[in-house]
């Protein structure tokens, strides 16, 4: 009984790691989606490219992929989001100036291109083999603690990026972006540099993005070109901040929760299944969860908590 | 030069033909409906593996069985606006983006859960190609395959410029308000621009699983040239998604030829990032692409 408990125990551990790290891949979304209105189809790149950079800089020296720099955990976290930073930025600079459609295609092909040198750099990355043998913070704990450690950590980081957006949503430069995304030309009559903020918006999210990336190589241990897999990087994703709310921070964190819970418990009813039945019933979890995401853009557009907008501060005074 | 005609451009004027009857579609997608729709792949896959059955059942060629494939995958698309795309039309575009990303996913599901993701084949065997003039070689499924591109892209032609339907389309693509006003039934124009892209996509798909193979991953490896054809050309100018089709299939081929000998080979293994280095110059250098179409 006891073993039992324990057992659940780590579940919802893992349950609420997971969860966390798919909640910092949400915030990062909404700084694009919610709060600038760009459409990013390529979350998983951004998402890869975290996870490969901070597996490679943190790894041990290995044959069969680049690595042995062995550096602190902190340094590759930073690398990793300088990199994505830096990409976004040249995405940005030819499509930002275009409609949203045009960010989406060009993003979705960044992920795809990533995947492609995935899988043909072997040197660097070991291929569809992947990199094994990442280090993971505080794991020469005992068990319950190296986990549960290791969840503090993330709910941590979760905590800080929120507690950043929410002052960055509340400051001048939180209305502006909202001001863009609403009406764009009578925030260009206002003096407002649209490019300037749209780039901001979308540079700032793929480096969130990749941060979500460097704690997922840490906590598999592991990572291969299936975790650049649109259907887990990307998609998901979307339908986490559709659920939970779009251009609100709070519903973002609620729906990768909700979305991140639904999803692995359904995983764990479909197992029970026989193995050919198994694998056929993986297909269904992903129309139901399309299905979920129709369903709230043609319903509920705003999501389980809807945006709400800071007060302005000249008003309260008056 | 034999050997580059043979293995390099004639692939690739096949490949592009694919993309073009593709391409069309989704510029016409992009025009009227005003969304890069990116379950077109989907739609692909979905009448390639509509033929696979029947030619299980019937064993007849699969490209005379394409007729009633294109049938199955208009009703399908069909179906798909009505419960997926109509409630969304006041909406703002990027919301029909997103929807048409869910849709792929949800699309390529039920062709997995059906179907398998087993590797199949529509037409088995091994085709011996024809020799002309002594050193062209040419099978007779790449000439079944521009033949037919050919035929449909005339078809499309002909729709756009001589009938009333295609008028509408075409006024519908330059001014949706004024199209509106001057009492073209909508709703009819875009029911006409599904059924025109689901058959040039089944048609265009069942044309890639007979060249190759059947897979459910194959509509979406043919997304991103699309899209690159689509906007090379011009969005909204379906001349423009053919010369773009034609263009990047003939360039991903040619992409792999040993140019400079034995100094250095293009990787094959990127032979799919062309499409896209092709489409992010363009939209530096022309984002109307060359037949001038929208740029939003």
């Amino acid at each position: 009984m006891d073993q039992q408990l324990y057992g659940y125990g780590l579940y919802i551990i893992s349950l609420l790691t997971m969860g966390g790290i798919y909640a910092i891949l949400t915030l990062g979304l909404n700084v694009q989606w919610g709060f600038t209105g760009l459409f990013n189809a390529g979350i998983a790149g951004f998402f890869g490219i975290g996870a490969y950079t901070a597996a490679i800089l943190t790894t041990s020296p290995h044959t069969s992929h680049l690595g042995g720099f062995e550096l602190p955990y902190v340094v590759a976290a930073i690398a990793a989001m300088l990199i994505s930073g830096i990409i976004a930025f040249g995405v940005g600079k030819v499509c930002l100036k275009l409609r949203s459609d045009y960010l989406a295609i060009a993003t979705i092909g960044i992920a795809e291109i990533f995947r492609l040198i995935l899988k043909n750099e072997t040197d660097i990355t070991n291929g569809p083999r992947g990199i094994s043998q990442i280090p993971k913070p505080f794991e020469n704990l005992p068990e319950p603690w190296n986990q549960l450690a290791f969840l503090g950590l993330v709910l941590g980081t979760l905590l800080l990026v929120y507690v950043m957006l929410e002052v960055a949503r509340k400051s001048p430069w939180g209305r502006v972006m909202t001001a863009i995304r609403d009406n764009e030309t009578s925030a260009r009559a206002a003096g407002k540099n649209v490019e300037t903020f749209r780039m901001e918006g979308f540079v700032i999210g793929c480096m969130i993005m990749a941060l979500a990336g460097a704690f997922m190589a840490h906590y598999l241990k592991f990572i291969d070109p299936n975790a650049t897999d649109p259907l887990l990087a990307t998609f998901i994703v979307f339908v986490m901040l559709v659920v939970g709310g779009s251009a609100n921070n709070k519903g973002a964190i609620l729906g990768a929760f909700v979305i991140w819970t639904l999803w692995s418990a359904s995983e764990i009813l479909t197992t029970q299944l026989p193995s050919e039945l198994a694998i056929r019933t993986a297909y269904i979890r992903i129309f139901i969860i399309g299905l979920v995401l129709q369903f709230f853009l043609q319903k509920f557009p705003q999501g389980i908590l809807p945006e709400t907008r800071p007060s302005s501060p000249g008003k309260n005074k008056s | 030069m034999n050997e580059f005609i043979n293995f390099y451009l004639i692939p690739g004027l096949v490949l592009g033909s694919i993309y073009a009857l593709g391409a069309i579609g989704i510029t016409m997608t992009f025009g009227i409906l005003r969304f890069a729709n990116f379950a077109h792949g989907e739609t692909m896959t979905l009448g390639v593996y509509f033929t696979w059955s029947l030619v299980q059942f019937t064993d007849i060629h699969p490209l005379l069985l394409l007729p009633v494939s294109m049938v199955l995958t208009v009703g399908c698309v069909l179906l798909i606006d009505r419960g997926f795309y109509k409630p969304l039309r006041n909406s703002p575009t990027i919301i029909l983006v997103i929807a048409s990303f869910g849709l792929m996913l949800m699309v390529r599901s039920v062709v997995q859960f059906f179907w398998g993701v087993q590797l199949k084949t529509v037409l088995p065997g091994i085709q011996m190609p024809i020799v002309w003039f002594d050193y062209l070689r040419l099978s007779p499924k790449h000439i079944y395959i521009i033949g037919g591109a050919l035929v449909l892209m005339y078809a499309v032609h002909y729709l756009l410029t001589y009938t009333k339907i295609g008028k509408a389309m075409r006024a519908m693509s330059d001014s949706p308000e004024l199209a509106r006003l001057t009492g073209i039934d909508t709703e009819k124009v875009v029911r006409t621009t599904w059924i025109v892209g689901a058959t040039l996509a089944c048609a265009a798909g069942v044309f890639l699983a007979v060249d190759t193979q059947v897979d459910t991953m194959m509509g979406f490896n043919l997304l991103l040239p699309m899209f690159a054809a689509a906007i090379l050309g011009g969005v909204g100018k379906p001349y423009g998604a053919m010369a773009g089709g034609l263009i990047i299939g003939i360039a991903e081929e040619i992409s792999t030829y040993p140019w400079l000998g034995d100094l250095w080979q293009f990787n094959p293994g990127y032979k799919q990032a062309i499409a896209f280095f092709i489409m992010i110059i363009m939209l530096l250098w022309r984002p109307t692409g060359l037949f001038r179409g929208k740029s939003f």
